[in-house]
C-alpha cells in the first residue's frame, strides 16, 4: 500500500497507508490525522483539505484545475502554487512516499 | 469496536444512533478530553458511514461500502469509542440523573448522559403499491445496493420527488442513459428550499439533458403484475407512465419516537435549543432528528437535514455534556451533485424577503436577503461566490442588495469594506 507523509498544522509528522483508490483526503480522515476537515467527504463542495504538495511531488499529482482551483481561491488558508484539495488526489503506487503539507485553516 | 456483540452494562455517555452526527458527537467528546467511556448504538449492520454518496458516487458505481466508512476501525480503537453494530435501542428510562436504556435482544446499559442521533427515515409514498418491487426509498446502506442492482442500463426509471435525492438520482441514470421520468406534486423543484429562479434552472437543465419532468403531478397508484414487481405508476388525471423501477424521494422524518416515549418534547423533531439541549437535563438530540430554533424567524423552529448541521450540532452538543463553554456555529452549508450540474448552499434562505439573481451562461447564483441583509445563497457551478458567501455569513458581513446583480464586481469585490 502506498504511504502518504502529512505534516500538521500543529508540526507534528504523520506516515499513513493509503488504500489504493483511496484520496489522501480519505485516508487522513479515517486515521483521524488532525488538520483535515473535509465536512463533504469529497465531493469537491467545502475546500476544508486544503494542502500543499511536496515540490518534489508536483509532477506527479499536478496542479489544481477547474473547479478545483476556483474553490481553492477563497480558501481560509490563501491559495499557493502547489495548493490541491486532497480528496481530490487519488492514491496510487506510483505516489508511495506522497508528501503533504497540511494547511493552517481550513 | 464490536459487532452486535455485548454492550458494556454501564457507560458515561450513550449516543442512540451511529450516523454522522452520533459518531460526531463521540469525535468530538475525545477531542475535548472527555475520559469516560462512550458507547455509540446504531440499528444498520455497517460500521458508522456517510449517507451522500449513497445517491451520488456510490449509485454511481464510483465508491464502494470501504469508502463510504466514516472512520477506520483503528481510529475507533484509539480514542476508545466502542461501536454497537445492528444493534436497536428499544426503550429508555430517564432517572433524576442519568438512566437506563434497553436494547432488542433485553440487555440494559445505564448510562449518566444521553444523546439521541437517531436521524430520520425516508417516508414513504401514501398510495397503494408503494411496496411492490422495484420501488424504492433512498436512505441506508442496503437501499442504495438494492437500487444499483435493480437500476440496469435499460430500466425505465421514474423518480417521484423532485427534491435533492431525487434529482441526484436522475441525474446520474439519464447520464447513464436510463428513461428518467420526475414526477413533482407541487408547481416547481425543490420548492421548499429555494426561490423561483433556481428551480427553474435546473428545470432547464435537466430536461435538457433528457429527463422528462412533470410538475404539478401527483402519484395516485403504483400498479404491478402478478409478481408483485411494479409496471406502471398512475396519475391523478388517471394517465400512466410505464416503469421498471420507481425510486421514491418524497422527505424525511425525524426518529423522534424513543425520544417521545422517554418523556422528551417532541414536535416535528426532538425540541433542542442553540447548543442541541432537549428538555431533559444531561440529554442532548443532534443531527436530522433535532428540531432547533429557526435562525431567521424567531419563534419558528426547524430540522435541517444535512451533514454540515449534524458536525455542527455535535460540535456543540459534546460542549453541554462536558459542561464546557459553547463555541460560535458555523455557517450552514449544503450541496448537491446533479450530473454536470454542483450546486452549493451557504446559509438558511427560509424567512427570504427578497432574492437578486446573478446568472451567466453556465453558472448561477441567488442571493438571499432578509431586510436588506444577505442570509445565504443558492449557487451552481460556481464555487467562487459559494466560497465568497460562506466566508461573509460567517463574518457577518453582508452586501448592498442594490449592486449586488452588478456582473462586472465579482461577490467578493462587493463584500469588500463592510464588516
Amino acid at each position: 500500500m502506498p504511504t502518504i507523509i502529512f505534516q500538521s498544522p500543529d508540526g507534528t509528522t504523520q506516515k499513513v497507508e493509503a488504500r489504493i483508490g483511496a484520496s489522501a483526503m480519505e485516508t487522513a480522515i479515517k486515521l483521524g490525522v488532525p488538520g483535515i476537515v473535509a465536512e463533504c467527504g469529497g465531493a469537491m463542495a467545502c475546500a476544508t483539505c486544503h494542502v500543499f504538495v511536496d515540490p518534489q511531488w508536483i509532477e506527479a499529482t499536478g496542479v489544481a484545475e477547474d473547479f478545483e482551483a476556483e474553490m481553492l481561491d477563497d480558501a481560509e488558508t490563501p491559495r499557493q502554487e502547489r495548493s490541491r484539495l486532497s480528496c481530490q488526489l487519488r492514491m496510487t503506487e506510483e505516489l508511495d512516499g506522497l508528501e503533504l503539507t497540511i494547511a493552517p485553516e481550513q | 469496536m464490536s459487532e452486535a456483540g455485548d454492550a458494556r452494562s454501564h457507560t458515561s455517555v450513550l449516543i442512540v444512533g451511529a450516523g454522522e452526527a452520533g459518531l460526531g458527537v463521540a469525535t468530538e467528546l475525545r477531542d475535548l478530553a472527555f475520559g469516560g467511556h462512550i458507547t455509540v448504538i446504531g440499528d444498520e449492520p455497517y460500521p458508522p458511514y456517510q449517507r451522500p454518496p449513497l445517491s451520488k458516487g456510490f449509485l454511481e458505481g464510483k465508491e464502494d461500502e470501504e469508502s463510504l466508512a466514516l472512520r477506520a476501525p483503528a481510529f475507533l480503537d484509539e480514542h476508545e469509542i466502542e461501536v454497537l453494530q445492528g444493534r436497536r435501542v428499544v426503550s429508555i428510562d430517564l432517572a433524576d440523573q442519568g438512566g437506563t436504556a434497553t436494547l432488542d435482544d433485553a440487555t440494559t446499559v445505564q448510562f449518566e448522559k444521553l444523546a439521541f442521533a437517531t436521524g430520520a427515515r425516508a417516508r414513504e409514498l401514501p398510495v397503494p403499491g408503494a411496496s411492490l418491487a422495484g420501488v424504492h426509498t433512498l436512505r441506508t446502506i442496503e437501499d442504495a445496493k438494492q437500487v444499483r442492482s435493480t437500476l440496469v442500463d435499460t430500466a425505465r426509471l421514474v423518480v417521484v420527488g423532485g427534491g435533492f435525492i431525487g434529482l441526484e438520482v436522475a441525474a446520474a441514470s439519464r447520464r447513464r442513459g436510463l428513461e428518467v421520468t420526475v414526477l413533482e406534486a407541487t408547481p416547481r423543484l425543490l420548492g421548499r428550499v429555494c426561490a423561483p429562479p433556481l428551480s427553474d434552472y435546473l428545470m432547464k437543465r435537466h430536461a435538457a439533458a433528457g429527463i422528462e419532468i412533470r410538475l404539478d403531478t401527483s402519484v395516485v397508484e403504483l400498479v404491478g403484475n402478478v409478481d408483485g414487481q411494479v409496471t406502471h405508476v398512475r396519475l391523478a388525471d388517471g394517465a400512466t407512465i410505464p416503469a421498471d423501477v420507481v425510486i421514491v424521494g418524497v422527505g424525511a422524518l425525524p426518529n423522534v419516537e424513543l425520544a417521545e416515549k422517554a418523556g422528551l418534547e417532541c414536535g416535528r423533531g426532538i425540541v433542542v435549543d442553540q447548543a442541541g439541549r432537549t428538555s431533559v437535563d444531561g440529554v442532548v438530540a443532534v443531527g436530522d432528528c433535532a428540531e432547533q430554533p429557526h435562525p431567521n424567524l424567531p419563534g419558528q423552529r426547524l430540522t435541517i437535514e444535512s451533514v454540515n448541521n449534524a458536525l455542527e450540532q455535535s460540535k456543540l452538543a459534546a460542549h453541554v455534556l462536558t459542561g464546557s463553554e459553547t463555541p460560535r456555529r458555523g455557517v450552514a452549508w449544503f450541496w448537491s451533485d446533479q450530473a454536470d450540474l454542483k450546486i452549493q448552499i451557504a446559509g438558511i434562505s427560509d424567512g427570504y424577503d427578497a432574492y437578486i439573481v446573478r446568472a451567466e451562461s453556465t453558472r448561477l447564483t441567488v442571493l438571499y436577503f432578509q431586510q436588506n441583509r444577505l442570509i445565504a445563497a443558492d449557487v451552481v457551478n460556481n464555487p467562487r461566490d459559494f466560497m465568497a458567501v460562506k466566508r461573509a455569513l460567517g463574518e457577518g458581513r453582508t452586501i448592498d442588495p442594490e449592486r449586488a446583480d452588478d456582473l462586472t464586481l465579482s461577490l467578493k469585490e462587493l463584500l469588500q469594506g463592510q464588516a
